[in-house]
C-alpha cells in the first residue's frame, strides 16, 4: 500500500480522504482476490493428488470382492478374459522388481562415476559440455528408447546370451538404466558439488590423491544426495511403461531368470486397460495394480525426499 | 493514479487470459460433443433441382477396434473420404476388445472386431443404453506363420494347442529342428487372441476339446500384429498367428488341419471362400443401433462390389455373394 503516500500529498484533504478509503477498499479486495487465486493454484496440486488417490481407491478396491487380497497379490495366474476371470499379479510384481533391480545395478555405478568425473575430475569446459548432453538423454521420449531397444539392443542381447528371443527383462532393464542415468548423474553431481571445498582441501593437504579424495571424502559426504539420486532413478524405472511394453516380451509366467520374457505392472495396465469396460472386474483389477504401483512409487519418492532433506541439513550448519 | 493502474494491469491481463482460455475450452468442447453425438449431418444441397439428386455427405466419425481389420478399414476410409470430401473418418486399431469397450462406453461410432461380441458384452452394453448392431464386412483366414527357414509345413489343432499352452516347447517334438519354440501371440486386447484361444487352443468340436485351456505362461504377448510378423521374419524358431492381410513374403504360412487324418490346407483367399480352411473367421463392424446417415453410407460402400474388391487388395476374403 506504499503507493498511497504520494497521492495523499497531491490531493486536497477532503477529497483525498474519500478517495483513499475507496482505494484502500478496492486494494484490499484486490489483494485478497490475488491471494485467493494463488492459494487456489497451490491447492490444485493437492486436490489433484487427493483426486487420484480417491479414484484409485474407488475403482481399485472393489476387485477384492472378486479376488481376495492374498490371491490377488500372490497369485501366479492372470487370465482376465477367462470365465471366471483369474487375477494374480505376482508375475508382474516379480518382473517389476527384477527389472528395477537390474537397471539400478547397471545405472548406479556408471551414474555415480560419471557424476564424480564431472564434478571432481573434468575441467570445467568439458563438464559444461557433457552435463547438458546427459540431460538431453532424459528428454528422449520413451517410445524412441523402445524402438532403440527393439531394433538394436534386443538382437544384441539375444546373440550375446544365446537366447531364443531378445525381448526379455534384461533388455528392458538395460534400456531403463539408460533412461534413469541422466537423473542419477544430474542429482548426484549436484550433491558432489555441494560438498564444502574445505573437505577436499583438507584431504589434499594430507597428501591424498584425487582418487582417494573422491572415494574417501567426496562420495561419503555426498552419500545422502547420491542415495536420493538413486531413489529417483528407481522411481523412474518402476514407473516407466512404453519402453518396457515394447521390449520386455510380455510373457505372463513368473520370470525365473532376467533373460525370460516378462510383463511388469505398468505394461500389464497399459496393455489391458483398452480392453477393459469401465467398471468391469478387469478394470477394477487394473486400477488395483495402479494403486499398488502408486504406493510403491510414493514410498520411493518419500524416502528420496527424506534423504535429500538430510543432505541439505548436513551442510547448512 | 498511473502507478495504481500499472499494478493492476498484470493480474487483470492474467485473469482476462484465463477467462478467454476457459471460454475457448468450453467452446471447443461443445463443438466436439455436438460432433460426436450427432456425427450424422447430411445436408441436401440441391433440393429444387429435379435432375440431380446429389447429397453432400458431411460429418466425422471414428472406427476403433481390431488391429487385424485396421489396414482394410484404412483403405475403405481413405477411398470414402476421397469421394466425400467433407467426411472425416479416424481409424485406430488397439484391438477388438478395446473397440467393443469403446463402443459400450460411447467413445467410438463404429467398432471393428475380429471376433463375435460376447453375450456378457452385449449385456454390459444394454446396461449403458447401447444396442449392439452387427454387420459382417469381410472374412479372414487366420494364418499361422513361421520363419521360412523352419522345416515344419503343417500342424494339427492339437499340436497348435500344445504349442500355445507350452506343453510342446521344442520343434524337435514336431519333427523339426532341435530348437526351443518361441511362441508369440497378440495381447488380450486382440480379437485374434480371443478367437485363437476359443477356436484353436481349446479345440472346440474335437474329442480333445477343453474349455479350461489358456495361453501358457511363456507365450510372449505382443502389442501389435506387425511386431509379431517382424519378429517371426527375424527369428528362425518363432511362431505367430495373424490375419491373412499381414502375411508377407518374409514369413511362411503353415498348412492347418483339424486332426491328423484331415487334409492340411494353406490359408488363402480361395480356401477361405470354399470353407476348406479350418480357421477362417468373420470380421465385423458393430454400431450402436442400425447405422444411419454418413455411417450408413460408409458401410454401404464397404459392402458394395467396389468395397469388397478392396477386401482382396488388403489380403482378406470378400463376403460370398
Amino acid at each position: 500500500m506504499a503507493i498511497n503516500a504520494p497521492e495523499k500529498l497531491v490531493l486536497s484533504s477532503t477529497n483525498a480522504a474519500v478517495l483513499n478509503t475507496g482505494l484502500k477498499r478496492r486494494l484490499r479486495f484486490g489483494e485478497r482476490f490475488i491471494e485467493g487465486w494463488i492459494f487456489l493454484a497451490g491447492m490444485l496440486a493437492i486436490v489433484v493428488l487427493l483426486g487420484i488417490i480417491f479414484i484409485l481407491l474407488k475403482e481399485g478396491l472393489p476387485v477384492f470382492t472378486h479376488t481376495n487380497p492374498w490371491d490377488f497379490l500372490f497369485g501366479g495366474k492372470w487370465y482376465p478374459a477367462a470365465d471366471p476371470a483369474v487375477f494374480g499379479i505376482a508375475p508382474f510384481f516379480v518382473s517389476t522388481l527384477m527389472i528395477t533391480l537390474i537397471s539400478t545395478v547397471v545405472a548406479v555405478p556408471i551414474g555415480v562415476a560419471c557424476a564424480a568425473y564431472l564434478s571432481e575430475v573434468a575441467p570445467p569446459r568439458v563438464s559444461d559440455t557433457i552435463k547438458p548432453i546427459i540431460e538431453i538423454l532424459a528428454g528422449i521420449p520413451s517410445v524412441m528408447m523402445g524402438f532403440i531397444g527393439l531394433a538394436l539392443l534386443s538382437p544384441f542381447v539375444q546373440s550375446l546370451f544365446n537366447l531364443p528371443i531378445g525381448l526379455c527383462g534384461l533388455t528392458a532393464a538395460i534400456m531403463l538404466s539408460l533412461m534413469s542415468l541422466p537423473i542419477i548423474v544430474s542429482v548426484s553431481e549436484d550433491a558432489l558439488q555441494a560438498v564444502p571445498k574445505e573437505f577436499k582441501e583438507a584431504s589434499y593437504a594430507l597428501g591424498a590423491t584425487k582418487w582417494e579424495t573422491i572415494w574417501h571424502v567426496c562420495i561419503p559426504s555426498a552419500l545422502s544426495g547420491i542415495a536420493a539420486a538413486i531413489m529417483l532413478g528407481v522411481g523412474r524405472a518402476i514407473g516407466e511403461t512404453m519402453t518396457v511394453l515394447m521390449v520386455a516380451g510380455n510373457a505372463l509366467a513368473i520370470p525365473a531368470s532376467p533373460t525370460d520374457p516378462m510383463t511388469t505392472m505398468t505394461s500389464a495396465i497399459a496393455s489391458g486397460i483398452g480392453n477393459a469396460v469401465r467398471g468391469g472386474v478387469q478394470y477394477q483389477a487394473l486400477f488395483a495394480i495402479g494403486l499398488i504401483l502408486f504406493i510403491l512409487t510414493l514410498a520411493v519418492n518419500i524416502i528420496a525426499e527424506r534423504v535429500l532433506e538430510r543432505q541439505k541439513r548436513k551442510f547448512s550448519r | 493514479m498511473f502507478k495504481f493502474k500499472s499494478k493492476w494491469l498484470l493480474p487483470l491481463a492474467l485473469i482476462l487470459a484465463a477467462v478467454l482460455v476457459l471460454a475457448g475450452c468450453n467452446n471447443t468442447t461443445t463443438v466436439s460433443t455436438t460432433q460426436t453425438t450427432s456425427p450424422v449431418t447430411t445436408t441436401q444441397t440441391s433440393v429444387s433441382t429435379v435432375t440431380t439428386t446429389t447429397q453432400v455427405l458431411v460429418g466425422s466419425f471414428k472406427i476403433i477396434g481390431s488391429n487385424t481389420i485396421t489396414p482394410l478399414s484404412s483403405i475403405w476410409a481413405e477411398n470414402f473420404m476421397k469421394t466425400n470430401q467433407k467426411v472425416n473418418i479416424a481409424v485406430s486399431g488397439p484391438g477388438s476388445g478395446a473397440g467393443i469397450a469403446a463402443l459400450i462406453d460411447g467413445t467410438t461410432d463404429i467398432c471393428q472386431a475380429s471376433r463375435a461380441i460376447k453375450t456378457t458384452e452385449i449385456d454390459q452394453a444394454k446396461t449403458k443404453g447401447v444396442i449392439i448392431y452387427e454387420i459382417q464386412v469381410a472374412t479372414d483366414a487366420l494364418s499361422v506363420v513361421v520363419n521360412p527357414a523352419n522345416p515344419i509345413n503343417e500342424l494339427t489343432f492339437a499340436q497348435l494347442s500344445a504349442i500355445y499352452t507350452n506343453q510342446i516347447t521344442n520343434w524337435k517334438e514336431l519333427g523339426g529342428n532341435d530348437a526351443p519354440i518361441v511362441v508369440l501371440s497378440r495381447d488380450s486386447n486382440s480379437g485374434t487372441f480371443a478367437y485363437f484361444l476359443e477356436d484353436v487352443i481349446q479345440m472346440p468340436g474335437l474329442p480333445t476339446a477343453d474349455k479350461t485351456l489358456q495361453y501358457g505362461g511363456k507365450v510372449l504377448m505382443l502389442p501389435s500384429t506387425e511386431e509379431g510378423v517382424s519378429q517371426v521374419a527375424g527369428n528362425a524358431n518363432a511362431i505367430f498367428y495373424s490375419g491373412l492381410g499381414y502375411v508377407s513374403d518374409d514369413v511362411k504360412t503353415i498348412a492347418v488341419k483339424k486332426t491328423a487324418n484331415d487334409a492340411s490346407v494353406k490359408p488363402t483367399v480361395d480356401t477361405a471362400l470354399n470353407n476348406t480352411y479350418p480357421i477362417s473367421r468373420p470380421l465385423f463392424y458393430y454400431t450402436n443401433g442400425a447405422p444411419s446417415g454418413v455411417i450408413k453410407a460408409y458401410i454401404d460402400y464397404c459392402l458394395s462390389p467396389e468395397g469388397q474388391q478392396e477386401v482382396l487388395t488388403a489380403g482378406f476374403v470378400p463376403l460370398a455373394k
